[in-house]
C-alpha cells in the first residue's frame, strides 16, 4: 500500500526533470513570487509586525479552511461550517448573557457544534444524501435556529468579566498572537491525526475510492460520521477565536461570502476536490497566500468590488490548474465529483 | 331698550349655560374622530434590511406602538439581508395594496424599480435611513452628507497637520453602494479636498462587519504607524475598528455613527469610541410615525409629495454622554 503522500504525487500529471509540478508547489512559487513583490514595492510590508498581522488576519479563515480540508479530503464538501462557527458560539454567548458560566456556556456551543456535525454525517453515511445538498441544507437550518431561536440579534456581545477568552483574540505569547498559536496547534493536531492514526488514513482511503475502502474492510459510516464532527469542532474553534477578537459574534457572515473563502484557500492549496489527495501543508500554503493577496490588497488600497473580482479570478485560475493537473479519469468521473 | 334688556339676558344666559357645560364636560374635540376614523382599516407595511439589528427593531417597535394606539394596521416583511427577498417582499406588499410601504434600502439602486411600481398603484413609499437614489413621497432619516462633513471637520481639528499631527486617517465604510457611504464618502472628500491638513491613508469596506473592520485596521495601523484618525461608518462595525485600535496601544481617534443603541454608550465608556454621531432612533421613529399619519390623512395621490425629514445630528462624546444619551429595545417597546 502506498502512503497518501506518494499516491497522491504518482497520480499529479506531469514531472519536471526530478519535481512533480504539483499545484502545491505553484501555489507556494506564485506565494513566494507574491512575497518578493510586495516586499520590494510595499513599504513597510516587510516587518515583523505586518507579517504577523498577515498570518494572524487569516488565522480564522485558515482554522475553518483546515475542517474544510479534512472533509474534501475524505470527499465531500462542507457548506454548513461558517453557519456552525456563527451559531454556536452564539449559542455560547446567549447562554453566558442568559446566566450561564462562561465556561459551562462554551461547553454548550460546542456540543451543540458537534452535535450538527453529527446529524450531517449521519445525512451523508447512512441518508447517503451528496455532502453538497446536505450541508447547504443544514447551513440554512443551522442559521435559521440562530435567527429564529436562539437569539433576536445578529450581533451578540460577550458577557463583560471574560478577560481569559477575550486573550484567544487579543493576547500574544512570545510576541506571537494567540490566535496563531491556536491555528498552528490545530493544523499540528489534524496532520498528525491524518498522517499517524489509522483513522486519518481512512479519510484518504475513502476519498480516493468509497468502494474500495469499503471492500478493503474499512468501516465506512462511522468514520464519514466522524469527519464531519471534527469539521464543525474546528469550526467552533474558529469561532471562539474570531468571538474572542471582536469581543462579540456576528450571524450575518453566514450570509456573506466567506464560505467560498474557506473552500478557496483548500483548492488553491491544491486538495483535489475528487478527494483522496492532499493534507494540512497543502492548507498552509492556501491560507497564507490568501493572506498575501488580502494584506497587499488592503495595504495597495483596493475597492471590495476589485477585491472580490481578484479573488474570483485566483479561484478560477486555482480550478483551471487543478483540473490540468489532476485530469478527470474514468474512476473518478464515475463515482462522480462533490 | 327692551330689546337689548333680552338680549343681554340672552347671552348672560347662554354665557353661563356654556361655562357650565365646558365645566361639567369638556369640549368636543371636533378634529380627532375624523382624523381617527382615516386611520381605520388602513394598512403600513416595513421592510426592513433585517430584523435583527437595532436600527429597524427600534423602528419597529416605535412604528408598532403608534399603529396600535391610532388603530392602522402595521406589518414586517423581513428582507433579511438579501436584496432578492426585500424585492419579493415589497413585490407581494404591491399586490396587497397596503397604503404606504416604509423601507429600509439596501443600497441606491436595487429597489428603485419596485419602488416605482408601487407608487404607480397608488401606494405612498417612505425610505427609512437609506435612502434609493429614486426619490419617493418622504425620507426619513440620516443626514449623511451632514454626517460626513461633521466627521471630515472634527478629524481637521483633533488629527490636522497644523494641530502637530500627521494628518494621517482611515475610512471604513460600509457596503461601496449604501447610502450611508456614498453620501458620507462624498462628503468627507470634498470637506477634504478643501485643505492639506489631512491624508486619507486608506479608504476600505468593512462590508458592516466588525471582524472585517479589524482586520481592514490591523493593517492600516500597521502600514501608517503614525495614523491619527479613523472615521467609521457604523458602530456595529466600528467595534471591530475600535478592538484594533485598542489592540495597537495607539491613541487613535475614533469617530463613528449609528442609532444611539445602549451599545453605542458602552463604547464610549469603555473607550472603543472616541465620538458616536447618533442619528437617534427613537426621535426617527416619531418622524416615521408623524410621516405615516401625515400621508394617511392627505387625500394626495402617492408620488405627487417629495419631502424628507433628516434627523438631526446628536453628538455623543464620553464628556456629553448620560443616561438618557443612549436606548434599549425594551425601553422603545415599552414606549419609553
Amino acid at each position: 500500500m502506498t502512503t497518501p503522500n506518494q499516491s497522491a504525487s504518482n497520480r499529479r500529471g506531469f514531472g519536471l526533470g526530478n519535481i512533480a509540478v504539483t499545484q502545491e508547489l505553484v501555489v507556494a512559487v506564485a506565494a513566494a513570487i507574491m512575497f518578493l513583490v510586495f516586499s520590494a514595492t510595499l513599504d513597510n510590508f516587510l516587518s515583523s509586525a505586518n507579517l504577523i498581522t498577515l498570518v494572524r488576519n487569516v488565522s480564522v479563515l485558515g482554522m475553518m479552511s483546515l475542517g474544510m480540508a479534512l472533509v474534501v479530503i475524505g470527499r465531500g464538501v462542507d457548506l454548513s461550517l461558517v453557519a456552525i462557527m456563527a451559531v454556536s458560539m452564539t449559542l455560547a454567548i446567549v447562554l453566558a448573557n442568559g446566566g450561564w458560566s462562561f465556561g459551562l456556556a462554551l461547553a454548550a456551543g460546542l456540543a451543540f457544534s458537534i452535535a450538527i456535525g453529527a446529524v450531517t454525517g449521519f445525512l451523508v453515511a447512512y441518508v447517503e444524501i451528496p455532502s453538497i445538498f446536505a450541508t447547504l441544507a443544514i447551513a440554512a437550518i443551522v442559521y435559521g435556529l440562530g435567527r429564529g431561536g436562539i437569539a433576536d440579534l445578529d450581533v451578540n456581545n460577550l458577557p463583560p468579566g471574560v478577560d481569559w477568552f477575550i486573550f484567544l483574540g487579543r493576547g500574544s505569547l512570545l510576541g506571537i498572537p494567540v490566535s496563531i498559536w491556536l491555528f498552528a496547534a490545530t493544523a499540528l493536531l489534524l496532520h498528525l491525526f491524518l498522517r499517524k492514526t489509522g483513522f486519518g488514513r481512512f479519510v484518504y482511503a475513502i476519498g480516493d475510492n468509497i468502494e474500495t475502502a469499503r471492500i478493503t474492510g474499512i468501516s465506512v459510516r462511522p468514520v464519514l460520521m466522524l469527519k464531519y464532527m471534527l469539521a464543525a469542532f474546528t469550526a467552533f474553534m474558529a469561532g471562539a477565536v474570531t468571538a474572542a477578537s471582536v469581543a462579540s459574534m456576528n450571524m450575518r457572515i453566514v450570509n456573506s461570502t466567506m464560505i467560498y473563502d474557506v473552500l478557496l484557500v483548500v483548492v488553491l492549496g491544491g486538495i483535489g476536490l475528487t478527494g483522496g489527495r492532499g493534507g494540512i501543508r497543502n492548507v498552509l500554503v492556501g491560507t497564507v497566500l490568501i493572506g498575501l493577496l488580502l494584506n497587499a490588497m488592503t495595504i495597495l488600497d483596493i475597492s471590495y468590488t476589485v477585491q472580490n473580482l481578484i479573488k474570483s479570478a485566483v479561484l478560477l485560475a486555482a480550478l483551471v490548474v487543478e483540473a490540468l493537473l489532476n485530469p478527470r479519469d474514468e474512476q473518478t468521473s464515475q463515482q462522480g465529483d462533490i | 331698550m327692551k330689546l337689548f334688556k333680552n338680549m343681554l339676558a340672552l347671552t348672560a344666559a347662554s354665557v353661563i349655560g356654556a361655562t357650565t357645560v365646558t365645566a361639567q364636560e369638556g369640549m368636543v374635540d371636533e378634529l380627532r374622530e375624523p382624523v381617527l376614523e382615516k386611520f381605520k382599516d388602513k394598512k403600513v407595511v416595513f421592510v426592513p434590511m433585517s430584523m435583527s439589528f437595532d436600527l429597524p427593531e427600534g423602528w419597529a417597535a416605535v412604528m408598532q406602538n403608534a399603529a396600535e394606539l391610532r388603530g392602522y394596521q402595521f406589518d414586517i416583511r423581513d428582507a433579511n439581508w438579501s436584496t432578492d427577498t426585500g424585492t419579493r417582499a415589497i413585490t407581494q406588499a404591491i399586490l396587497e395594496e397596503p397604503d404606504i410601504i416604509v423601507v429600509q434600502n439596501f443600497d441606491v439602486t436595487s429597489y428603485a424599480r419596485t419602488l416605482k411600481r408601487a407608487e404607480d398603484k397608488g401606494i405612498h413609499v417612505v425610505q427609512v435611513n437609506m435612502r434609493s437614489t429614486y426619490p419617493t413621497d418622504a425620507f426619513v432619516g440620516a443626514d449623511w452628507h451632514g454626517m460626513g462633513e461633521y466627521a471630515a471637520n472634527r478629524m481637521v481639528e483633533v488629527c490636522g497637520t497644523s494641530q502637530g499631527k500627521s494628518g494621517k486617517i482611515a475610512l471604513v465604510q460600509g457596503p461601496a453602494t449604501a447610502a450611508a457611504s456614498v453620501y458620507q464618502l462624498n462628503a468627507i472628500t470634498s470637506v477634504l479636498n478643501e485643505t492639506d491638513e489631512i491624508e486619507i491613508v486608506s479608504s476600505q469596506t468593512g462590508d458592516w462587519d466588525q471582524s472585517k473592520a479589524r482586520a481592514i485596521t490591523q493593517t492600516v495601523i500597521q502600514q501608517n504607524p503614525d495614523l491619527c484618525g479613523v472615521i467609521g461608518f457604523w458602530d456595529a462595525m466600528d467595534t471591530g475598528t475600535g478592538a484594533a485600535i485598542a489592540e495597537s496601544g495607539k491613541d487613535i481617534y475614533l469617530i463613528t455613527s449609528g442609532g444611539g443603541n445602549q451599545t453605542a454608550c458602552q463604547g464610549l465608556e469603555n473607550g472603543t469610541f472616541d465620538e458616536v454621531i447618533s442619528y437617534d432612533v427613537p426621535g426617527q421613529g416619531r418622524d416615521l410615525n408623524n410621516v405615516i399619519s401625515m400621508l394617511l390623512q392627505s387625500e394626495g395621490e402617492a408620488g405627487n409629495f417629495e419631502f424628507a425629514l433628516y434627523t438631526p445630528n446628536k453628538i455623543i462624546t464620553p464628556d456629553t454622554m448620560n443616561e438618557t444619551s443612549c436606548w434599549t429595545l425594551d425601553q422603545l417597546r415599552d414606549g419609553g
